[in-house]
């Protein structure tokens, strides 16, 4: 005999859990993290560090490094001092929110005032999953090409932040095919309030502004 | 390739309802948010991939994506977003506020049950 069943169960149940629960427990310490989303190559790493070299007189950071295997990018963040946990997703395209409960449970929290968790380089699978964090911010370099944001429009639409990185590279003029203003529509097409900063983390450039914008939201961690 | 963890949880979901029940499951329905960006192929194939030699093994699939909200900023109508041309559906605003995204959710399963008591979990 067959029967149909209404069942109305959240398929990603314990996922949100942790993530509320880690999402609480950051709100708590009045921790501000960022959950930094990219394809991969974007310069994701490298604006870490130049962020905390940059800041770390002012303020105390800490990262949480997702990569599907090695200890390559916590070893560059570690380099700076900063406190970093490695997880490695073994094969997986994303963190999930009990990866990254585990991983706060081994950095000094109660002594930062921000923590960035770097995701795997991926534009669409990380933006499915929500790990507790304050904001995501959404990185594009110029070398991938400005219709980003049309064709990956939710990682875009759930942003707070959009970095545009390697800016040096039209600055030197090189042949990119980048239009930022496409770049700067589209994005705000599905998210108007969207805070669009054109950076370099090789040569510095528009990096201040950045730097304005996380100081600013240290001091009000609920955005 | 998320579809592949979506894909795990789905199974244990339906196995657990479906042991619950004694039965054995035939079908199930499926409903998530468009921003998910969910691949009905990619998690279809991840699923069958993961349920062969299970209860689950055979099981179809069906899923619904269920349009992005927007709230107008302007006139205050909510509406369905149209992620090519996003817009008031109403008053023809693009200043709006996208809501609350549609959680992926096990709607309904279908089950056939064992008539003479046979056990089929």
């Amino acid at each position: 005999m067959r029967k149909k069943v209404d069942v109305g169960k959240k398929i990603l149940g314990e996922n949100e859990q942790y993530a509320l629960r880690n999402s609480l427990f950051l709100a708590e310490r009045k921790t501000l993290c960022l959950n930094m989303i990219s394809s991969p190559g974007s310069g994701k790493t490298t604006i870490l560090t130049r962020t905390i070299n940059e800041l770390k007189d002012r303020i105390k950071i800490g990262v949480i490094e997702g990569d599907i295997e090695t200890q390559i990018d916590a070893e560059r963040i570690r380099a700076t001092e900063a406190p970093a946990v490695q997880i490695n997703t073994d094969g997986a395209c994303h963190l999930s929110a009990v990866q990254v409960h585990s991983a706060l449970e081994k950095l000094p929290v109660d002594e930062l005032a921000l923590i960035f968790i770097e995701n795997v380089g991926n534009l669409v699978c990380p933006s499915a999953f929500q790990l507790g964090e304050t904001a995501k911010v959404v990185v594009l370099s110029v070398a991938e090409g400005d219709d980003k944001p049309a064709k990956y429009p939710a990682i875009f639409a759930k942003s707070k932040v959009l970095l545009i990185n390697k800016m040096d590279l039209l600055t030197a003029g090189a042949q990119v095919d980048f239009d930022i203003e496409r770049v700067k529509t589209d994005a705000r097409r599905l998210n108007r309030s969207i805070e669009i900063f054109p950076i370099s983390a090789k040569t510095g450039e528009g990096m201040s502004r950045w730097y304005e914008w996380l100081l600013r939201s240290i001091k009000n961690p609920q955005l | 390739m998320h579809e592949l963890m979506v894909a795990q949880n789905l199974l244990t979901a339906i196995s657990a309802e479906s042991e619950k029940l004694n039965a054995r499951p035939i079908s199930a329905r499926i409903s998530c948010g468009s921003l998910y960006a969910i691949n009905d192929e990619a998690l279809c194939f991840a699923f069958g991939a993961i349920a062969k030699g299970t209860t689950c093994e055979g099981v179809i699939l069906s899923i619904e994506h269920k349009p992005t909200q927007g709230q107008c900023k302007d006139c205050g109508q909510s509406f369905e977003v149209e992620l090519s041309d996003p817009k008031c559906t109403n008053c023809g605003s693009r200043d709006f506020e996208l809501l609350a995204e549609a959680p992926l959710i096990l709607e309904q399963i279908e089950l056939e049950t064992a008539s003479n008591g046979t056990s089929y979990n």
